[in-house]
Parts: structure tokens; C-alpha cells; sequence
């Protein structure tokens, strides 16, 4: 049962064919299994799974069960859950039991979702690799040896190796869609104000976005069928309810036109990735689909500017952390000021330090002008590249990564090689897009991703062109045989 | 534009951090690393460029100014690493 997609699932619970309960007990005992090696979960919630999906099925026997009641899906540590540790991946927040649900969680569990536990990830959602967290790294399911990618490895992973049938994420500069990648698995950043953000612990808050990870453009459509919406406690989040994304994923693609970026293609890429890609826009190209040539010309300074914005809008957001309210307080403070610093230095790990510093530099007096203000105004030229390429074009498609998942260790000792992972993902947030990572192919048994990103709020567009795809190749149904 | 380790203790006393002497070498030869990343930006003329502060490239809305929160105070304060009277507990400030 667990190899089965959530469209699958939702099925058989609704024919009797498997209870919610036998399924979570499955899910369980994989994770029992298999987590020692992945390490995809930071806290497993086994019995208050277990009553979930006893309601759950007594809802599924009453004829009030929506589509994904029943189903279990595990959060990624970024979200606040009632009365369960919420991590974050940080020391800083090893012990905080928060006192209320993210408006994610509570529409999951509204629609009568069962949550198996709490993803690992990178430090306040701060890495490409998931080699940040505290609580130690995740393995890739495809090769243990192998990163998941991040910050959302924790939650690519499980849906990977079937430790859930779905999951959570949150993407700040491809921390859905970079993982998911890397995992062979569908990841979905939706445009930027489509999902509230209510409980969903703050990185940079002009960037960050919460998405679905899972098998499929089908499974993800029904996901995000559940998360957007408006919600008048987040006031960031979009006041336009959101459309049924299932009901479009069967249009057709013919005429549809496929904008293809030469920066995407460029110097960096590897020989297998850009082979997988061109064999997948052929596939678009039989159902109908036109590719043309498009120019994102400011692209290659989208990290400059990310790493100047994010890290900035971090600085400001971390600063709640001081030992005081909640958190870390290190022992026997001698006075405020080393109660300040002393809980910051020990509870914050290297990488997000080194973000805070970057971030109060850029924001300092006389620095302002130089780094922030001139960060903004790339911003806009990048904003600028993808309205003029929309004008000719329905979806961008290139590759995810410039290569396919690396080794444990291979480049977590040099900060801006890491950065440089996320180079085709990062303009994307900057503009506030909706992208979306597929697997499309494979290099030496690892999976290749394959982004498509659409114009504000066409998510639907999105996970049509996604589906299609997903109708004429089976990549996304290839699963790695997970090692103990 | 290259950091010395002094600059590096002073913004890190802005953000309330605390470096150990013999780890502020390293802490400034990476953050001088990143800026070198950074200053990439500096190879586009933007002065007739517009900030972009956010992709809505709009103002927050707002709501009527009313009483919407109700009073959890023992609940929020169970995080809490020091507490008393329902006041939080901080090293003492005045002499």
C-alpha cells in the first residue's frame, strides 16, 4: 500500500478497501524500520496518529469524509504543532512544545489528515543539504552516502522512501523544489501569499512560502486543494480564495508555450541533467507544446541579491530569540546582555549565525544603500526579466539543479559553493512566483528535477502542465530501494 | 569590500552574538567570502531602478482595530525558561 500515490490511497479508503488506522500502522512500522538510517523525522506522534486515524475512519463510515481524510502526511518542523515539539532543526528550539497549530497543520487536520510526525531540516530552514540541523543530517533514500537536499530534506526523504504519503515544506530560495529534486519526488512552491504562513516559523519574510512534497502533480493539486486560502491572521496571505487545482489537470497542452531560458542551460549544468531535460521538453513537444528561447538576463545575480535579502530579513526575524520569552537560555547568566548573547551564540548553530551577522551588516548605517537598496533594485530588474518573458510564454521550464544529489560532506565547508546550489531556483521567490520541481529522468541512479514555474498564481497551469508530463513518463513513480 | 575581525565584532555585537577569540579569524574570512558573492550586484548600473521590497510590491492590508486575542498567558509563559507572577524572569538590570 505504501508505494501508492495519495490519489490511490484516497481511493482505496473510500471503497473500505484498507482502514486509516492499517495504513498509519504501516506507515509507523516503516518508519520504525527505516528512520535510523534516513533520519527524515525528528519526532514521531505514533499515538496521536493512531487516534487520528481512528477518527478518521469513523468519519470515512459516517459519508463525511473529505478527499484526503485518512491519509498521512508528516510536517516539516518549520510548523508549529499543538502540544508537540517544535523544532525548527535548532538547538534554540529543542525544548519549545508549542502551544498552537500553523493555519497549514489546522486545515490538515480539519480535512481529517493523519500526522505521523515532525521532518527534519536544515536550521531555521537555512541550507541546501540538511547538514545544518541540529539534530544531525538526513540520508537520500537513492544513496545514504547522498544529501536529500534541503531545507525540506527531512520531508523529501520521507515521501522518497515511504515514510509518509505525503508532506509539508517550505520554500525561502528552493527549499522545496531543490530537495524534492534531489529525492525524485514533486515539490511545489506556490506564489508567494498563496498559503498562509499563520504558525510557520519565520525565515525572510518577503520570500518565505509553505508547499506541498509528494508523488505526483495529482497528489500535489490535492494538497494544495487543502493549504490555500485566505486566512485573516496572516496578513501576507492573498484575500482571493483559491481554485479547485484537480479540475484542470486533464487540459490539454496543445499550443501551450514553453519558455526555455538560456541561463538555465548554461556553463554549470551537467551533461545527464541538461540530456533529461531536452528529452523532456521533446515529451512536450509530441503532446502539442512549443518551446521557444527566452532570456532571463539578470539571472545570474538573483544569489547576490538573495543572499543580501534573505539573511537581512532573517536578522530582524531571529532577533525574537534572546533567551528570554522561549527557547534556549544558557545557564548562569552573569547579566542581560550575556543572557543575550550567550543563549544566541549556543543556541544558534554556525550557518545561521553567519546568516544573522551577513544580514545585520547589510542592514547597518552606511551600508544600507550599498547592499539592501541595491539588492531591491535587482530584485525588480529579476521581477522585470520574468514579466517580459510571460509575455510570450505560458510556463519556463529548465532544470531544478545544475547536477543531481551530491555527497554527505562534499560542500558543506564552503558557504557560497552551497549557495550556488540554488541558482536556478532563487529568482523564482525574488519574483514571487509559483515553480514546481518533477522528476525527469535519472543519472547514475540518481533522479533529475525538472522545474516548470508559471506566472502569479497560476498554480493550476502549473500542475496541468506537471500532470500531462506525468501521463506519458512513469519518473515519478520510480522509488529507490532504501538500504537498513 | 573585505571585513578585519573588528568589524566583525562589532556587527556581531549589533546582532548580540558572541564570538570566541580564537574562532573571529575564520568567522570573518567566510563572511568576507560571501560579500565577495555579494558585491556581484554591484556590476549592474540600477539608478533609474526602483526598489522591490516584496512581490506584491504593495502595502500590507489592515484590519478594523479591534479585540481579537483572548488573554493566554500560563499557556505562552509554559515555554517560558524563567517565570514569575506571570512576569519573565530576566538577570537583574538596577542595582
Amino acid at each position: 500500500m505504501l508505494a501508492n500515490t495519495v490519489a490511490d490511497l484516497a481511493r482505496a479508503l473510500s471503497s473500505r478497501k484498507i482502514s486509516s488506522v492499517e495504513l498509519t500502522q504501516e506507515y509507523l512500522q516503516r518508519i520504525k524500520h527505516l528512520n535510523g538510517s534516513l533520519n527524515a523525522y525528528i519526532t514521531v506522534t505514533e499515538e496521536q496518529a493512531l487516534a487520528q486515524a481512528k477518527a478518521a475512519d469513523e468519519r470515512i463510515a459516517k459519508g463525511k469524509a473529505q478527499v484526503l481524510t485518512g491519509i498521512p502526511i508528516a510536517h516539516k518542523d518549520i510548523f508549529c504543532t499543538r502540544d508537540v515539539l517544535t523544532t525548527c532543526g535548532s538547538r534554540m528550539l529543542a525544548n519549545f512544545i508549542s502551544p498552537y497549530d500553523a493555519a497549514v497543520v489546522e486545515r490538515f487536520n480539519q480535512a481529517g489528515v493523519v500526522t505521523l510526525g515532525k521532518t527534519n531540516m536544515d536550521e531555521f530552514a537555512m541550507g541546501s543539504s540538511n547538514e545544518t540541523s541540529h539534530f544531525g543530517p538526513v540520508s537520500n533514500p537513492w544513496d545514504l552516502a547522498r544529501v536529500p537536499g534541503g531545507s525540506s530534506g527531512g520531508s523529501a526523504a520521507a515521501v522518497a522512501a515511504g515514510l509518509c504519503a505525503m508532506a509539508t515544506g517550505t520554500d525561502t530560495g528552493g527549499s522545496i523544489r531543490q530537495p524534492a529534486a534531489f529525492c525524485g519526488v514533486t515539490g511545489l512552491k506556490p506564489s508567494y501569499g498563496r498559503v498562509s504562513r499563520w504558525g510557520m516559523i519565520a525565515f525572510a519574510s518577503s520570500l518565505d512560502q509553505a508547499g506541498p512534497i509528494c508523488r505526483s502533480a495529482e497528489d500535489a493539486a490535492l494538497q494544495l486543494n487543502v493549504m490555500a486560502g485566505p486566512d485573516p491572521r496572516d496578513s501576507t496571505c492573498l484575500d482571493i480564495p483559491a481554485p479547485d487545482y484537480t479540475a484542470t489537470l486533464n487540459d490539454s497542452l496543445q499550443g501551450l508555450r514553453i519558455g526555455v531560458p538560456a541561463q538555465h542551460f548554461a556553463e554549470g549544468l551537467n551533461s545527464d541533467v541538461e540530456k533529461a531535460l531536452r528529452e523532456a521538453l521533446a515529451v512536450f513537444e509530441k503532446l502539442g507544446a512549443r518551446i521557444i528561447d527566452i532570456d532571463l538576463p539578470h539571472n545570474h545575480l538573483s544569489v547576490s541579491a538573495y543572499y543580501v535579502i534573505a539573511p537581512a530579513e532573517a536578522s530582524a526575524n531571529l532577533s525574537r530569540y534572546d533567551g528570554v520569552r522561549f527557547g534556549y537560555r544558557c545557564d548562569n547568566p552573569v547579566n542581560l546582555e550575556d543572557l543575550y548573547k550567550r543563549s544566541r551564540s549556543e543556541g544558534f548553530g554556525d550557518e545561521v549565525k553567519r546568516r544573522i551577522l551577513v544580514g545585520t551588516y547589510a542592514l547597518s548605517a552606511g551600508y544600507y544603500d550599498a547592499y539592501y537598496l541595491k539588492a531591491q533594485k535587482i530584485r525588480r530588474l529579476i521581477k522585470q526579466d520574468f514579466d517580459q518573458a510571460f509575455k510570450s510564454v505560458d510556463v519556463i521550464i529548465g532544470p531544478t539543479t545544475p547536477h543531481t544529489a551530491f555527497r554527505v560532506g562534499e560542500k558543506n565547508d564552503d558557504p557560497v559553493t552551497m549557495y550556488l546550489e540554488d541558482i536556478y531556483t532563487i529568482a523564482v521567490n525574488l519574483a514571487g512566483l509559483p515553480g514546481i520541481s518533477i522528476p525527469a529522468g535519472n543519472s547514475n541512479g540518481l533522479p533529475v528535477g525538472m522545474q516548470i514555474v508559471a506566472s502569479d498564481f497560476a498554480e493550476a497551469k502549473l500542475l496541468n502542465v506537471a500532470h500531462q508530463f506525468q501521463q506519458q513518463t512513469d519518473w515519478h513513480l520510480h522509488k529507490p530501494e532504501v538500504k537498513q | 569590500m573585505a571585513l578585519d575581525n573588528s568589524d566583525v565584532e562589532k556587527i556581531a555585537h549589533l546582532a548580540r552574538l558572541h564570538i570566541n577569540a580564537e574562532d573571529t579569524l575564520e568567522v570573518t574570512r567566510r563572511i568576507s567570502d560571501i560579500l565577495v558573492l555579494i558585491d556581484q550586484m554591484q556590476t549592474v548600473d540600477t539608478s533609474n531602478i526602483a526598489p522591490l521590497a516584496h512581490p506584491f510590491d504593495a502595502v500590507q492590508r489592515l484590519r478594523p482595530d479591534e479585540v481579537t486575542e483572548t488573554d493566554q498567558r500560563e499557556l505562552l509563559q509554559a515555554n517560558a525558561p524563567a517565570t514569575q507572577d506571570g512576569l519573565y524572569l530576566v538577570p537583574k538590570v538596577l542595582e
